[in-house]
């Protein structure tokens, strides 16, 4: 298991009141993505476990990107990998910050 | 005097000796090796039927049966090496040399063969291209075909996968050749007559049904979400936009995709009898729902897939069928048809590069072609235009009079920017090129040409490579749908985005498509039971496709 973990700033906080959300499955391929509505509004980190060794440069581009695209300041993000590709990383990670928009 | 029938003396000889194993025409299967020892000669040209489908195993395993010391250096000219035995023979010294098409299943030990100088290798040929050096200079002396029936005389059914087996017929048999079929049953009276018995010199009653690969069958529950998004923008961005009717389908899931959008996405969009009207493509059981909701007016295949032969019956209208009622595919004209008369190819691969030249060949499997660099080629003896061709045509055009533009067929690369294990598509440098090197190939084994391609679909968006100017837009292009490979995050960002701006790059976001909404309750089918149901049960899958 690798884990890494992303700290960014962020502009404002994410949308909406909800204070906790799980999407996808820890499968092969897949993965599961907590989110917590547990830190100040211009922060937000994730938190990744994975069982796939020497992708943290692709790992921190997704996040990166995911960050600069949903501003999700306040959510504490907690990943379970199952060896998902970057794009469906990348789907979930959205999917989350949508629902917890909702 | 001189001699004009020494090849048809031959051929008499050949025929006497093959005779003494026979009634009439007819070989029981204990005697096929015999037969094979009978008619056989050092250093001929055999074709052993193997298509991309159906194979004529049964003759394969009496040739790898065949004592070497009679039988040996044969030239294998055959579309498919699918079973063990296509490489056997060239272990035992039966088989020298080898020129073919498409060998998915044998890819590793074909390379690996290639490589160790077992095969002396003739070329890599589309399926098309070697049916026409059947007819110039690859004319088989043998031909071992198989087919479902035949009756005494020859006259010979091969049921709905009729695939190579005429073209292959004609070239042998109507050039001096001899030709044997493999068929399941021998009957009074054939269902149809798909080969003439003038054409067939023997027949061999088969110990067991031929065997026929499900190739074509993709099970909707296995399909992503990043397939979904990818068939949706493919539906919006390409064949909305172009008013794409006439096209061809490869087998990778993301067009499977598409199939399955059609009755749901595509209708919402209001394109139905816009798109995707008329198909060369094998009978897809994921193209089901589309056929059921009214959306597609007629399919000819290349050949037939497990399971869809009593749906095809039910659906003259759409298929072609014979006097028979079964579907009659085609390959050669098939091909024909994706080549000349179709508009769009699209189709998965294995790598890009970073001008779009693509290749299945990795370092270790040699996949071989099939009919993807015909289908996925711009035909320049077409000459009737389309308003698909033509828009195409004039996105492609920089110079010239425009009075003499000619079209373009819109060929498109559909990947998701990593495969399996994390493998990137997208890569600096082909794989082929380095194996070309290592075997000693004149030619790369490149399966569609830069030149050929006009867009690649990713999940991150559509680059149009119709509107590229230079080579370094093309390479930012690409670069700017890769994702997160190597190659995708060594883009030019600001490059990207003004590419953007000019809609050669374009992301879900500009085509009107959240990410979010690729769902699969988008599917109209999510399992294959489900496309049992769409059939009215006319659909009865292979065994391992149930798991219900």
């Amino acid at each position: 298991m690798e884990r890494l973990t992303f700290r960014h700033a962020t502009k404002a906080p994410l949308v909406g009141r909800k204070p906790l959300a799980i999407t996808g499955v820890v499968a092969s391929g897949n993965l599961e993505v907590l989110l917590e509505r547990t830190l100040p509004p211009d922060a937000c980190t994730v938190e990744i476990e994975t069982p796939v060794h020497g992708y943290g440069d692709v790992w921190e581009a997704v996040v990166a990107d995911f960050v600069a695209r949903a501003q999700p300041g306040g959510l504490r993000i907690t990943i379970n990998d199952g060896g998902a590709r970057p794009d469906t990383v990348s789907l979930r990670l959205l999917q989350g910050a949508r629902l917890m928009e909702g | 005097m001189s001699h004009w029938r020494r090849e048809q003396a031959e051929r008499d000889a050949r025929i006497a000796a093959g005779r003494t194993h026979a009634s009439g025409k007819v070989v029981p299967a204990g005697r096929a090796v015999d037969l094979l020892e009978a008619i056989l000669r050092p250093g001929d040209r055999v074709c052993l039927e193997g298509d991309n489908q159906k194979q004529a195993d049964c003759l394969a395993r009496a040739l790898s049966l065949c004592d070497p010391a009679k039988v040996h250096d044969l030239h294998m000219v055959q579309s498919g090496i699918v079973l063990p035995e296509h490489l056997d023979i060239f272990e035992q010294g039966i088989a020298k040399r080898l020129d073919y098409s498409y060998s998915g299943p044998q890819g590793g030990r074909i390379a690996r063969m290639l490589f160790g100088g077992q095969i002396e290798l003739g070329a890599v040929h589309t399926y098309l291209e070697l049916f026409a050096r059947y007819f110039v200079d690859l004319t088989p002396q043998v031909a071992l075909i198989a087919g479902v029936s035949a009756d005494r005389e020859g006259n010979l059914y091969t049921g709905p996968n009729t695939e190579d087996t005429p073209t292959v017929v004609e070239a042998t048999a109507f050039k001096n050749g001899v030709v044997v079929a493999q068929v399941n049953e021998i009957l009074d009276r054939v269902p149809r007559v798909d080969i003439p018995g003038d054409r067939i010199d023997f027949v061999v009653e088969a110990d067991r049904p031929f065997y026929v690969e499900p190739l074509f069958t993709r099970d909707p529950a296995a399909m992503t979400e990043t397939q979904i998004l990818m068939a949706m923008m493919a539906i919006k961005g390409i064949y909305a936009e172009y008013g794409i009717r006439r096209l061809n389908h490869g087998i990778g899931f993301g067009t499977a995709a598409i199939e399955l959008l059609l009755p749901t996405y595509a209708e919402k969009l209001g394109l139905k009898g816009q798109i995707a009207t008329h198909w060369a493509l094998n009978p897809h059981p994921t193209l089901i729902p589309a056929i059921e909701s009214g959306w597609v007016r007629q399919v000819h295949c290349f050949g037939s897939e497990v399971g869809m032969d009593r749906y095809i019956r039910e659906r003259p209208d759409v298929f072609f069928t014979g006097a028979d009622g079964s579907l009659r595919s085609n390959r050669a004209f098939c091909q024909t048809a994706g080549l000349y008369a179709c508009d769009l190819f699209i189709g998965s691969t294995l790598q890009i590069d970073l001008m779009g030249h693509s290749s299945t060949v990795t370092q270790s499997r040699v996949a071989g072609f099939g009919g993807a660099p015909n289908m996925g080629s711009d035909p320049h003896g077409r000459r009737h235009p389309s308003d698909t061709w033509m828009k195409a045509g004039r996105e492609a055009q920089t110079v010239g009079d425009p009075a003499l533009m000619r079209g373009r067929k819109l060929v498109v690369q559909i990947v998701e920017t990593f495969g399996d294990k994390l493998v990137p598509a997208f890569v600096e440098r082909l794989d082929a090129l380095e194996l070309a090197r290592k075997i000693g190939l004149e030619l790369a084994p490149v399966m569609v040409y830069a030149d050929d391609v006009t867009h690649i679909v990713t999940e991150e968006g559509i680059a149009n490579l119709l509107l590229c100017r230079t080579l370094d837009e093309r390479e930012q292009a690409i670069r700017g749908v890769a994702g997160y490979t190597e190659v995708g995050r060594g883009r030019d960002r600001a490059m990207v985005e003004s590419l953007r701006a000019r809609g050669i790059v374009r992301r879900p976001e500009d085509l009107g498509i959240e990410p979010l909404d690729a769902d699969r309750s988008l599917l109209a089918a999510k399992s294959i039971k489900d496309l049992v149901h769409w059939s009215g049960g006319l659909y009865d899958p292979p065994a391992r496709f149930r798991n219900w």
